[in-house]
C-alpha cells in the first residue's frame, strides 16, 4: 500500500553494533543515575563494552559501539550538545585514538585490563584538556587533575578486570555470533 | 584474577601510578618556604632566612607591624591594622604563603626554592 518503500539494507555487522551499541547505552543510563562523590568521576560502566568489542569484533567495530554510545546516551538524557556531551565525546575520541595503538601491543602481554587504563587515561586528559582550553581557563582546574587521574586508574583498572572477566566467559563468545 | 591480568597489565598499572602519584606531588606537594620577603608599600625592607629566630619591626602609614620568625615559620605577630586579618592568619611555613596587612601596606610572603607564583610582586 506505501507508495514508495525505502530500504535501508543492514548487514550483519549493523545488527551487532546497533546491539552492543544499545547495551553501552543502557549502562550510560544506569550509571547517570548513580549520585557521584565529584562530578566529573563516573565509573564509566559503558566502557567495559567498548573494551569487549575491541578485544572480539576489532578497533572500527569499537569506535562506532562507543561513538554511538554518546551521541544516543546523550539524546536520551538530554545532555545532546551541552558542555557536558562535548566533554563525553572528546575523551571517546581520545580513548578510541589511543585504544587504536594500545589494541597494536602484544596481545600476550597487554590485555583488557591495559587497555581500560590506557583508555581511561586517555578520557580524562582529554576532558580535562577541554574543560582548562575552552570551559574555565584557570590554573586551578590543573589542581583537580591528579584526583581525576586517581580515579581514572581505579575504575580503569576494575573495568579492565571486569572486561577480561566477561571475554572469559564462554557464554559471551556465543552472543553476538546472530 | 591471576589470569586477568597479563605481565604487561602490571606494568601499564604500576605506571599509572606512579603517574597519579608524580601528578600529586607536583601539584599539590607544597614546598616549605625557606626565605622571608617583608614588603612596606610595595617595596622590599627585608629579606631573611627562616632559619634564624629573628622578630622584625617594620614600620608602616599607621604604626609598627611586628613579624615573627620561630622554628621555620612565620607570623604577623602585632598590627596596627583594625581588622588584624594578618594576625589571625597564624602561622605560614609553605612557599608562596604570603599575609597581608592592608592598611598597613606590609605583606610578609614566604618564598621557596622555586617561586611558583607571583601574586605580590608588582
Amino acid at each position: 500500500m506505501t507508495p514508495s518503500v525505502i530500504n535501508l539494507p543492514a548487514s550483519q555487522d549493523d545488527h551487532r553494533i546497533a546491539r552492543l551499541a544499545a547495551f553501552a547505552i543502557g549502562l550510560s543510563l544506569v550509571e547517570a543515575a548513580l549520585p557521584s562523590p565529584l562530578p566529573g568521576v563516573k565509573p564509566g560502566l559503558a566502557n567495559i563494552v567498548t573494551l569487549l568489542v575491541l578485544q572480539r569484533f576489532g578497533w572500527r567495530a569499537a569506535a562506532w559501539v562507543s561513538l554511538l554510545r554518546v551521541v544516543a546516551g546523550s539524546l536520551l538524557l538530554g545532555t545532546f550538545l551541552s558542555p557536558g556531551f562535548v566533554l563525553s565525546f572528546c575523551g571517546a575520541l581520545l580513548s578510541l585514538l589511543v585504544l587504536a595503538l594500545a589494541c597494536k601491543l602484544p596481545p600476550d602481554w597487554f590485555g583488557a585490563v591495559s587497555h581500560s587504563i590506557l583508555a581511561a587515561f586517555a578520557h580524562i586528559a582529554a576532558q580535562l584538556a577541554v574543560v582548562y582550553f575552552w570551559l574555565i581557563p584557570h590554573a586551578g582546574v590543573l589542581y583537580l587533575a591528579p584526583v581525576f587521574a586517581a580515579a581514572a586508574l581505579l575504575f580503569g583498572i576494575i573495568n579492565g578486570l571486569v572486561a577480561s572477566r566477561l571475554l572469559g566467559e564462554t557464554s559471551l563468545k556465543a552472543l553476538p555470533a546472530s | 584474577m591471576s589470569t586477568h591480568l597479563k605481565p604487561g597489565d602490571w606494568i601499564i598499572a604500576l605506571a599509572g601510578i606512579s603517574l597519579v602519584a608524580g601528578l600529586f606531588s607536583t601539584l599539590w606537594g607544597t614546598a616549605a618556604g625557606t626565605t622571608l620577603i617583608i614588603r612596606s608599600g610595595g617595596k622590599v625592607v627585608a629579606q631573611a632566612d627562616l632559619a634564624r629566630n629573628h622578630d622584625f619591626e617594620i614600620a608602616g602609614p599607621l604604626g609598627i607591624t611586628v613579624v615573627s620568625v620561630e622554628n621555620r615559620r612565620v607570623r604577623v605577630a602585632r598590627d596596627p591594622s583594625p581588622r588584624q586579618y594578618c594576625v589571625k592568619q597564624g602561622w605560614l611555613s609553605h612557599a608562596g604563603e604570603a599575609a597581608l596587612c592592608l592598611p598597613n601596606q606590609v605583606s610578609v610572603e614566604l618564598a621557596g626554592a622555586i617561586k611558583r607564583y607571583d601574586s605580590l610582586s608588582y
